[in-house]
């Protein structure tokens, strides 16, 4: 197969974060400070990544803001000549600085929710507080008119409150919202039964994220991320393996998603020790699952292989045990019992309190 | 509200959405919130001309004469491509 330039990159700036969302996307063993990738590391990977065709960059953590040099590399990456979006909680954000991001060229901030009150939002958020500072970052962002996507995060415990999250958006004067429901890699594996959202409610929150979709046309954009678990078929995991984008951790490690640390038969190779662009087209990490030539039964012979390219690679292990096999997500997955013995264990669930992302204590 | 224009709106890129010149694959792409278009000519032929100033009656009149084509059949393919990008709110009109 030709493989085609990659689109987006996602920037993992650094692991440290205010915020301990039980749900966060970053790996169990968080990266450390000092082990961080200092500002010209990362300008240089900007101008590599926009050398080989990258045209989104997604600057992200942990907290970016937590980075005192986010200015000096949004300014990088819009010299590069990349779309700079900046992925945040907002905290660490003063009107200061966002204004020093706006002369740098920033072009589009994605603004976490964790819940649409402060209660609830700082219990899910591990940070008291946490909500009145947001408020505080939306009005600014709202003042100066840069462009905003407010990402709701999306489980058990806040996806009754959807209607208010809507309104929210229009009142941030967001042009788009993600309704992104959790999905189980990482710490949210951690919390499982607290976070998984029952059937009842994810046939709501279907039919209302449709409803407000169309009753919002020209007005807001609704992007929705379904919790795969209730799904017939898996997701195509970043676009397929290798296809669309790819992360860099706050180390340098090269990735083809977020969570691809956990299978632990790949080697992934670091920007300091190889280019960018050979780490993409030749590590044997990114050719390990690319196409379909791979692919096992029953995905092999199935109509679906080209749409998702047997799912999600992460969660065959996690679930599964093996890296190699279809998503059991897929209703025609040998693993698929396995998905619905979860579901069923996460019903009958009684626990009440989260297992926070932090650092482990050295 | 309808994602249609009428024929005396502006269409107007929002702060946030620009074109871009793609060195690596070629062409122009429209680059937005989390979000790279790719266009064909006759999508650039079209953004090149939405300058937030020029209204879709005078957009289709000259995309009709530079294209030597009849303008229903332009307002027609300009019509369904800035519905599309309205949609996602890449487009705004202004009256």
């Amino acid at each position: 197969m030709t493989v085609q330039p990659p689109i987006a990159m996602l920037a993992e700036l650094t692991h440290r974060c205010p915020l301990a969302c039980p749900y966060c996307s970053n790996p169990l063993a968080l990266v450390q400070k000092d082990r961080e990738l200092p500002t010209e590391v990362w300008a240089d990977v900007f101008r590599q990544a926009a050398d080989m065709g990258v045209l989104q960059l997604h600057l992200s953590g942990g907290e970016p803001a937590a980075r005192p040099d986010l200015v000096a590399l949004t300014q990088a990456a819009r010299e590069a000549g990349l779309y700079v979006n900046l992925i945040t909680s907002g905290i660490g954000l003063t009107p200061r600085r966002i204004g020093q991001l706006e002369d740098a060229g920033l072009d589009h901030i994605q603004l976490s929710l964790q819940g649409t009150n402060a209660e609830l939002a700082d219990w899910i958020g591990g940070y008291n507080g946490g909500f009145d500072r947001k408020m505080q970052v939306a009005d600014e962002i709202k003042a100066r008119g840069i462009p905003l996507t407010l990402n709701a995060v999306m489980h058990r415990h806040n996806l009754d409150d959807l209607d208010r999250t809507f309104d929210m958006a229009l009142e941030m004067g967001a042009r788009r919202l993600e309704v992104a429901c959790v999905q189980f890699h990482g710490w949210a594996t951690q919390n499982r039964g607290m976070l998984l959202p029952t059937r009842a409610q994810t046939a709501a929150t279907k039919r209302k994220v449709a409803e407000a979709a169309k009753r919002l046309q020209g007005i807001l954009a609704i992007d929705f991320v379904p919790p795969d678990y209730y799904a017939e078929y898996p997701k195509a995991c970043m676009g397929g393996w290798g296809t669309a984008g790819l992360n860099v951790t706050p180390e340098g490690k090269v990735l083809p998603c977020h969570a691809a640390e956990t299978i632990p038969h790949l080697q992934f190779d670091t920007v300091t020790d190889r280019p960018l662009a050979e780490i993409w087209y030749n590590s044997a990490a990114f050719n390990a699952y690319r196409g379909t030539d791979w692919l096992p039964e029953p995905c092999q012979s199935c109509d679906r292989k080209e749409v998702d390219f047997g799912g999600c690679r992460c969660q065959a292990l996690a679930l599964a045990g093996d890296a190699n096999a279809t998503d059991p997500v897929c209703r025609h997955a040998p693993g698929r019992g396995q998905v619905d013995a979860l579901l069923a264990a996460a019903e009958a669930d009684e626990t009440t309190a989260f297992t926070y992302r932090r650092v482990a204590a050295t | 509200m309808t994602l249609e224009l009428a024929m005396e709106d502006t269409p107007v890129l929002p702060r946030g959405v620009r074109l871009h010149q793609d060195r690596v694959r070629g062409g122009w792409v429209l680059l937005g919130p989390e979000k790279a278009v790719a266009l064909d000519a006759i999508g650039t032929a079209i953004l090149s001309r939405v300058d937030g100033q020029t209204d879709l009656a005078a957009l289709v009149a000259d995309l009709a004469a530079t294209y030597d084509a009849p303008e229903a059949q332009i307002a027609q393919d300009v019509q369904r491509f800035l519905v599309g990008l309205r949609a996602r709110m890449f487009l705004t009109v202004s009256a």
